[in-house]
Order: structure tokens, then sequence, then C-alpha cells
């Protein structure tokens, strides 16, 4: 089969691999039909994800059909069309019972300190990705939901992470009603961020970015304020004095290890790898939020330490709320959601490659090229 | 009354009045639909799932057909893992070693683990040179052309690291046939003498 192989940072392409397999009784392989590339695949494509082999298939947003089913597989069949949740989980683990699907214990040998992922290197399992013709899918009876009829494809591959990602993201923010909601990053996951805060009550979203297509799309899609950090020297003192100097009551932070708008940040982080990654976005969501305040963290980081302002947070007295998403716990309201028009996943989506091209496809969504918002990849065996 | 130029943040109320509940709904499609946190599926953050789809209370054990690396947090390699690139080479010793030396607690864990990728790309792109299919120090780069490289960063302000890019991955790259290119040289040297 096709699929995308990592060669090392800032290099991809595409290989014959073998088939996967049925390695356990309740192993699914399922044909991809449809995959979309993260904003925190980047972080593996650059070579900031600690145990990412050269090798490795990236993919953790992926729909397709159902091609084999192991033997204990019991609630799906050969032929469904199913979208598969980014996490891994076995549905019965001490945090899968309490609903930490993403935190589950009996998936990823490598670390306890994350749950298993699709594609993200061997810290969170080992497990080939969804950027690739066909994928093992394991607990196939707890993870996947057949797609419903009404629903588009575009919308579901966006609901297995970034779109679930962003809803997530404003319930961490525990926003009450009237509040002033600041989104740093409008990228896929603060969009729909910046779409969820209003549902939850929101008086106010303010998002945070620096491209101009993405701006737009927060004030087009999302209803939201814009504000351009490119424009201020301090983005913090501009979010003060939008605030009446009290600071947003909420933070989300949307962007993660990659972010811009510090140059010592980016260049200690993602460039020369002394740290985990830039903390430039966190920093500002500590400092940018009111004394008392929650912010919510969605974007990604890795393992490696950071330098956070932590001593800020303290004095502030924040509420910091992270996790990753535990994806298939956000869905039956989020299908209600997108089937009444309240949350538009697909409408962020600007790029669609074939798979064939997905070394273009990671360059362009990487540099930021063509106005590129959110890619989708279409493998050739769909 | 206090003077309204103080902004809110010095006195006891915001002084902007929120926009009211039907301005709103009237603004943005589905305003305040999940107002009440009951009706947010992560509210509240411990729930209990009365059918997860499991029907196990321990998951069956997958086939170890290797000693499978494992975090030392662990109290076993769990029931299913990923079977995807085993370790090999001098890059796998070293991920090895981080696994059954250093917890996730240590940083050394994770050092050495960065710098088994960095071995395991090296091994990589050393052995794609005698194959037909090279390795290149960066791919997609076609798209600068084909997609506006120059139109797309104008104006951006992480352009300028941007310029570092080709600094930090053609780097390494360079730095190696430099390397080469030296150590042939003296070889070539010592065997003239």
């Amino acid at each position: 089969m096709r699929a995308m192989v990592y060669r090392g940072p800032y290099k991809i392409r595409v290989e014959d691999k073998p088939m996967p397999v049925v390695e356990h009784p309740n192993d699914a392989i399922v044909r991809v039909t449809l995959a979309a590339i993260c904003g925190s695949d980047l972080h593996l494509y650059h070579g900031m994800m600690p145990d990412t082999r050269v090798g490795h298939t990236f993919g953790h947003e992926f729909i397709g059909v159902v091609e084999q089913v192991g033997s204990s597989v019991q609630n799906l069949q050969v032929g469904d069309r199913v979208m598969v949740p980014f996490n891994i989980f076995c549905g019965s683990c001490w945090f899968c019972a309490r609903g930490l699907y993403s935190n589950c214990h009996n998936v990823n040998p490598n670390a306890t300190a994350v749950g298993g992922i699709y594609g993200y290197s061997h810290t969170t399992g080992g497990y080939d990705g969804g950027q690739s013709e066909y994928v093992r899918v394991p607990f196939a009876d707890v993870g996947p939901v057949k797609i419903p009829d009404w629903m588009h494809d575009e919308d579901a591959v966006l609901l297995t992470d970034a779109a679930a990602t962003g809803y997530f993201g404003a319930q961490l923010g525990e926003i009450a009603e009237g509040d002033t909601v600041v989104v740093l990053g409008a990228g896929p996951v603060g969009l729909v961020a910046a779409q969820s805060a209003w549902l939850m009550g929101a008086g106010r979203v303010i998002v945070v970015d620096h491209l101009q297509e993405r701006l737009e799309k927060a004030r087009t899609m999302a209803y939201a304020e814009t504000l351009d950090y490119d424009e201020h020297d301090d983005v913090v003192v501009e979010l003060k004095k939008q605030t009446d100097y009290l600071g947003a009551d909420v933070v989300i932070e949307a962007v993660g290890a990659e972010a811009d708008g510090n140059v010592t940040q980016q260049l200690a982080g993602p460039k020369l790898k002394l740290q985990g990654g830039s903390a430039t976005a966190l920093n500002w969501a500590i400092d940018g939020v009111r004394k008392g305040g929650t912010v919510s963290v969605v974007g990604a980081y890795g393992p490696i330490p950071n330098a956070v302002k932590f001593g800020d947070a303290l004095n502030k007295g924040l509420t910091l709320r992270m996790n990753q998403t535990p994806v298939k716990r956000q869905w039956p309201r989020m299908f209600e959601h997108v089937r009444n028009g309240h949350l538009t996943p697909r409408q962020m989506i600007t790029h669609r490659f074939p798979l064939e091209e997905i070394p273009e496809a990671y360059h362009v969504f990487s540099s930021k090229l063509d106005g590129c918002i959110k890619p989708l990849i279409l493998p050739s065996a769909a | 009354m206090t003077d309204p130029a103080i902004p809110s943040a010095y006195v006891r109320d915001k002084r902007t009045p929120t926009p009211s509940r039907d301005e709103l709904r009237a603004r943005i499609p589905g305003w305040g639909v999940d107002l009440n946190p009951a009706d947010r599926p992560s509210y509240p953050k411990l729930q209990y799932p009365a059918d997860t789809g499991a029907h196990w209370d321990f998951p069956e054990r997958q086939p170890e057909k290797w000693p499978r690396e494992r975090s030392i947090e662990h109290a076993f390699v769990t029931p299913v893992f990923g079977t995807a690139q085993p370790p090999k080479g001098l890059s796998g010793v070293v991920r090895k070693f981080a696994y059954a030396r250093f917890s996730e607690g240590r940083l050394a864990h994770w050092l050495l683990l960065v710098a088994g990728d960095r071995i395991d790309a090296a091994e990589h792109h050393l052995r794609s040179f005698a194959s037909a299919r090279p390795d290149v120090p960066a791919t997609g780069l076609r798209t600068e052309l084909t997609r506006g490289g120059l139109r797309s960063r104008r104006g951006r302000s992480d352009a300028r690291h941007h310029v570092l890019d080709p600094v930090v991955v053609a780097g390494p790259w360079l730095a190696a046939a430099g390397a080469a290119v030296l150590g042939v040289r003296k070889a070539a040297r010592a065997l003239g003498r």
C-alpha cells in the first residue's frame, strides 16, 4: 500500500509499505478514504517529538471503510463507514472507566504520561497512522463510530481531532455567561474554540493571530473580534487595554509548541531544540488572562521542559486546565451542533492534496503558504 | 460616584455592559445552547460511562514478538501496543537504553530519545545514498515556486525566522559533507606519504 513516511526532520515521502494486519482480536483494518494533516503533525515533521522513528507514518485525523475485523469485534462489520477518534483507548482501564479516554493506560507501553495516538511517534505508542491507504485500528469496538448518513465526510474527518479539540478547549475554559474569551491562534482548533465559546455563553470573543487569512476566517466563521499581534509591540498590553485593564476572563491557548511572536522562543524551541518548543502563546495566555481567571490549554506540547512563566500563574491565582481531547466523549453533543449549523468545521478547509503530493502538503501547511489553514489528504485507494 | 474614566479593573463591576441574550442570539447562530454546564460533554471532568463498547475487564494481550521497549513507570508492557518500526541499529541501542534506565520523569530519558532520533535519521540518510532514492535536506520545496513562497510571506513577522530555516535544515548536511571532504583529503594525504 502507499503511505506517507517520515525520513527525518523536514523530510517525508510516499512509499510502498506492507499492508497492516490484525494483531489483536479487537483490531480492525480500515481503508482510509479521507485524512487530514493536523497542526500537531508539524511538531513531528520538524523533529520536535522524542522517539519519532524513520519509517513512521503520521496521521491521526482520518475516516474510512472497515476492510477486516479481528475475531472479537462485535460492533463493526466489513464495509462500515467509520470515523476514528485520534485517541486509541481500551474503554476499560481506570482512566477510561472515568471518561478520560485520552489518558488510557492500556495502549501505550512507551509512556504513562500520554495515551495512545495514531501516527504520533513511539512516545504515544508506536502506531502507524492514517496518512496512508490502510491503517490498523485497535479496540475497534471502543473507538470508531459509524458516520451518520447526514454528515459530510469533510466534517467527519475534522471531528476526529481538530474540531473536537476546539470544542473541548472551550469547555476547559469553564465559560460563564457574559465572559470575555480570548482565543490564541486562529488555526483549525482556535476557529472551532471561538465558535464553541459563543455556544457556552461568551459575551465577547477575541481571536489573536497574525495571518490575515486566518483572522478573516475568525471574523466570518466564528463572528469574533480579531487582534493581529504583528500590529502591536506588546500583545499582552493590548489585551489589557481591550479588556479595560482586567484581562480576559478566559484564555484558550490553541497554538502549542510552534508558537510565533517571540524570536527567542522560536530559536530556542522549534529551531535549535534547546527546549521542548516555543512557550510564547502559553505565556501570553498566562499574562493576558485576568487574575483569578482560567487558562485552557489545548495546544500540543511535548515532554521536554519549556520556559513557562509559572510564577505569574501562581501570583495571579489562575486556574490552568488542559488535556488531550477525549474525542468520543464530545461526539454526541457535537453531532447535534454540526447538524444544526452551530458548528461548521469544514468551513476551515482550504486545501486538498492527493496522498502522492503529501510532501508538498506538509511544506505548504508548515510554512503557511497560499493561505493554507487546513489541508486534507486524499488517499489513492479511496 | 467614581470617575467613569477609571477602568473596570480598579472598581467593583465591569463598566462595559454585556450585550443582551437576545442581541447575542440574533447575531451568533446557537449562542448559549451550551450555557448550562450540564450540557457540556466534558463537565464534570470525571464521568462514568455506562457502555464504552469494551466487553472485557482487562483486554486480551497482544502477542509480543520482540521484547517491546516500555516506560519503567508501567508495571508491564500494555496489553495493546504499536508494532511499527522496531528498534534497530545504533539508534535502537540508544532508545532501548533510554527506556530501560530512565523513567519519564528524568530529562536524560527524553534527551537520549532525541539523540536516538538524530542517529536514526543519519543512519537512514547514509543508507539512502547507496539507494536509487537518496534523501534530500528537505522535501516539498517546489511549492515555494508553485504556491507563492514569497507572496505568502509578505509582511509576516515570522518570515524573520523563516530565513533561518535553510541554515537549521541544511546546516548539519553541509557540516557532514565538509567533514567527509576533510576526512577523505586527510586519508588521501596519509596514503600518498
